[in-house]
């Protein structure tokens, strides 16, 4: 007696990977820095991370049955989870919730959706969403905190849930008085003001290379990108290209002129830069797929960041850069084609 | 690099080992099948031989319902000039030649030889090919191709189109290909471990048939005891035109063209073959049957085939008449266990499901593979393309997959073109690790397929052009010429006085005719 069997496509092995498991080590190696975040600045973050995520996961579940895909597989997916966690990590913690629902309507409709939904968009929406709330909400986008160790008023999570909630500081606190400039910004205004780079790093919020905690932070994350590229979801080729690349036009630009240019140290630990470099500019939807396109995509965006931050109209030009960098990524990847076996 | 460095390369093959770009590294899983020696499959009571040829075509029946027929008396044959003719794996009596289970991907049945075997199992006649150490190697090659040898690697290659190929090019090294890559997949190295004698005559034998001065023979670095077994060998026949190298496992190293790399550091011309670079690449098992073809005189009638898999409760290799249902080799190896799912025909990279167990063993079917379900997993729902780029750096041909996935689906077939599509070998690295489980080489399957209709079909319209052209330009001449012809004769009646005379001469002579 024959038996029969049903039939299945090659390869007959087990996948050993997954988008939902690409998406989920991509959110555990966000986890340490995420922590770091939230010890040196309070509970805000958190909020903002949780904020993010409820209003993600129910713009794509509407976008999803608006496009009669299959709901239970793609919100499965986690890719609107990690770009909630991305914007959240970009924003002050403190802002208003509407920041985050503004956000996440532009990542997940207009960034993701409507260029196709996971796969097809051109920008990566995280920074897209960053970019249209920071322009478009420059006040509420430049409440910073100090770290804990430096702030007057340490603000707890009914605090900062209220702060959020309300989009003003609890009793008669102001913003003047729980919030103060970034690192970032701190150099850009002295430098504007005819101080040095050596006397504006002077102020009590930096630390060694960086701002006091940011820098921590930044270490943090770097050790999740580190771990990502160990377990191969990312390859090194645009964190190294993008890093190196701050690194030397950083130091060539400070062996010029030491007075106006920080140590390029400075530039790796400040800002989004090791965030962008490990979790935002290795986005491969709308990076480079080519190995070269890689090098050239990293190389592009730590010059346009560099350029944003000594000349450009903001502290920072993670976001900017790589949303630029996004559109040239079809073009870089046409001219990076790699040659192909006995061609 | 000059063509006279690329040779000089070439000729070096086998002596420093390099590298191809992409591969995987996959558990082998092959020493479930390699613990029990090599066994006979019983004789089943009924055999049927498939006719479809590497070709496509089918191969001409020569024998007819009723008739009885010796081993090895040729059964099939055909003119195309890459098939080869088929023979009888046993004695018996042609029972139907009808549609069968054919073993083939597309699940189609195919016009096969049925025999209803007399268990006598009673040879023809066989004539070896005596002293073919000093025969001509034209002999050696016929031999081959009467014997119906193809390559038993899988691809199913008529080995006489390769060898005669390979003697009118200029062949300096033959490679032995026993870099048996695919998980689970022993049957090569079972027959290097048991009958190395067996695969060195044949590497003699090949050696001669395309006039190569040496022989490498690759194997993979994890085979100790092939490699014990078959430096024995050599040593005993005295070979010292024969080398044995070790290759690292890395899927797909066994392929013809990524081979072909790690032991020259070149690469096959795109559209290319090996005999580019001089050098001709065969199956050991391959090779061993040429062996049998041309020192005994015996026709390709069966094949080692792996049984294996969690599936099966016996895994192990056994020696099959080609035509035997895969139900009697299972039961031979202890039948099914109760987890058994899926039935694969080849292996867990580049092999095929089929439906049944009545199909029978091919020249083609290395192994025979029985999954269970936890081997398998829930079988994931495809996503879409996130261009996570793993599948391009896994590509030994490195091509870019994801982008080819784009064109073909989109049929953006100049894309695709240019973007390599045919130089795909479909050996499946960029499928297993996709993690939007994109079935990416069914698709390229599809696309490659698509692309050479359309050649034909390019090709065909060009032909219809010109013929059209050609038709056109001999109507018009024809015309030209006939204007010509009339204007000539126009000519020579001359002008009208001397026409009016003329006519008036001939009625004039017209009416003395009649009155007279």
């Amino acid at each position: 007696m024959n038996r029969h069997f049903d039939i299945g496509a090659a390869p007959h092995l087990p996948p050993p990977a997954t988008v939902r498991g690409v998406m989920l080590q991509v959110l555990y190696a966000l986890a340490p820095g995420t922590i770091a975040y939230a010890w040196y600045f309070g509970p805000g973050v958190l909020i903002q991370i949780a904020l993010a995520g409820l209003f993600a996961t129910l713009l794509e579940a509407m976008m999803l049955r608006l496009r009669n895909k299959p709901i239970g597989l793609f919100l499965g997916d986690g890719s609107a989870l990690v770009t909630a966690v991305l914007f959240a990590l970009c924003i002050p913690p403190l802002a208003p919730w509407w920041i985050a629902l503004v956000g996440m309507l532009f990542a997940i409709v207009f960034a993701k959706h409507l260029y196709g939904g996971l796969g097809h968009n051109l920008f990566n929406p995280a920074m897209a969403a960053y970019v249209v709330v920071l322009i478009s909400f420059p006040q509420a986008m430049t409440a910073w905190l100090p770290p804990a160790s430096l702030s007057v008023h340490d603000l707890s999570l009914v605090d900062s849930l209220v702060t959020i909630a309300t989009g003003h500081p609890p009793g008669s606190l102001g913003w003047d008085a729980i919030t103060q400039a970034t690192p970032l910004d701190t150099i850009r205004t002295a430098v504007a003001s005819g101080q040095t780079v050596t006397e504006a790093r002077q102020a009590a919020i930096f630390g060694d290379f960086g701002g006091l905690g940011w820098e921590w932070i930044a270490n943090w994350y770097a050790l999740g990108g580190i771990w990502l590229l160990w377990r191969r979801v990312i390859s090194w080729h645009v964190p190294l290209t993008m890093i190196g690349t701050v690194v030397a036009l950083g130091l060539a630009a400070y062996l010029i002129d030491p007075g106006s240019n920080p140590v390029p140290l400075q530039h790796v630990f400040s800002g989004a830069l090791i965030l962008g470099a490990f979790f935002i500019a290795t986005d491969p939807v709308s990076g480079c797929t080519s190995t070269r396109g890689k090098l050239v995509f990293g190389a592009g965006v730590g010059v346009i960041t560099l350029a944003i931050r000594r000349w450009g109209g903001y502290p920072d030009g993670v976001a900017f850069a790589v949303l630029l960098m996004n559109m040239a990524a079809p073009l870089i990847d046409r001219f990076t084609r790699p040659r192909i076996y006995g061609q | 690099m000059t063509d006279r460095e690329t040779l000089e390369q070439a000729r070096r093959a086998g002596e420093q080992m390099h590298h191809f770009p992409g591969g995987l590294h996959l558990r082998h899983n092959k020493r479930i099948s390699c613990e029990l020696p090599i066994a006979l499959a019983p004789l089943p009571a009924q055999l049927s031989v498939p006719l479809l040829q590497y070709s496509g075509d089918e191969a001409k029946p020569i024998v007819s319902s009723g008739q009885s027929v010796l081993k090895g008396e040729e059964i099939a044959a055909s003119s195309h000039p890459h098939a080869t003719p088929l023979h009888a794996p046993t004695s018996g009596t042609i029972v139907a030649i009808e549609p069968r289970p054919a073993s083939h991907p597309s699940g189609l049945d195919g016009l096969s030889i049925v025999i209803e075997t007399d268990g006598a199992d009673r040879w023809k006649d066989l004539q070896p090919l005596a002293g073919w150490r000093q025969a001509e190697p034209s002999l050696l090659r016929k031999k081959i191709r009467d014997a119906g040898i193809v390559g038993l690697g899988g691809a199913m290659f008529p080995t006489s189109a390769k060898v005669d190929s390979g003697s009118v090019r200029d062949v300096h090294t033959l490679i032995l290909n026993g870099a048996e890559c695919e998980p689970f997949i022993s049957c090569d190295e079972m027959l290097m471990r048991e009958q190395p004698a067996a695969v060195v005559l044949g590497a003699q034998v090949l050696q001669r048939a395309v006039g190569a001065s040496r022989t490498v023979i690759a194997i993979e670095d994890r085979m100790g005891a092939v490699s014990d077994a078959l430096q024995r060998a050599l040593n005993a026949a005295g070979a010292s035109d024969i080398d044995l190298v070790k290759v690292t496992t890395i899927y797909p190293e066994g392929g013809e063209k990524q081979l072909v790399q790690i032991l020259t550091g070149l690469e096959v011309p795109s559209g290319g073959t090996p005999l580019d670079l001089g050098l001709l690449c065969q199956n050991v098992a391959t090779a061993a049957a040429a062996a049998q073809a041309v020192v005994e005189g015996k026709p390709l009638i069966e094949r080692i085939v792996t049984v294996t898999g969690n599936g099966v409760l016996r895994p192990r290799n056994l020696l099959a008449l080609i035509g035997t249902p895969i139900e009697l080799l299972i039961n031979e190896c202890g039948g099914y266990t109760p987890t058994a799912t899926r039935l694969v025909l080849g292996g867990p990279m580049m092999g095929y499901a089929l439906r049944s167990d009545a199909n029978p063993v091919t020249a083609a079917a290395n192994c025979v593979l029985v999954l269970t379900e936890a081997e398998l997993q829930a079988p994931q729902p495809e996503m879409p393309c996130i261009r996570c780029g793993e599948c391009g750096r896994v590509c030994p041909a490195m091509l870019l997959p994801q982008e080819l996935n784009r064109f073909v689906r989109n049929g953006l077939w100049s894309e695709a073109a240019d973007y390599g599509l045919k130089d795909c070998i479909e050996c499946g690295c960029c499928d297993f690790v996709c993690p939007s489980q994109i079935p990416l080489v069914d698709w390229f399957r599809y696309g490659k397929a698509e692309l050479r209709l359309r050649a034909r079909e390019r090709r065909e319209a060009e032909c219809a052009r010109q013929r059209f052209e050609a038709r056109e330009a001999r109507l018009e001449q024809e015309n030209t010429e006939r204007k010509r012809r009339r204007e000539e004769k126009k000519r020579a009646l001359g002008n009208d006085q001397e026409k009016q005379r003329r006519i008036a001469d001939a009625v004039e002579r017209a009416r003395r005719k009649h009155d007279s």
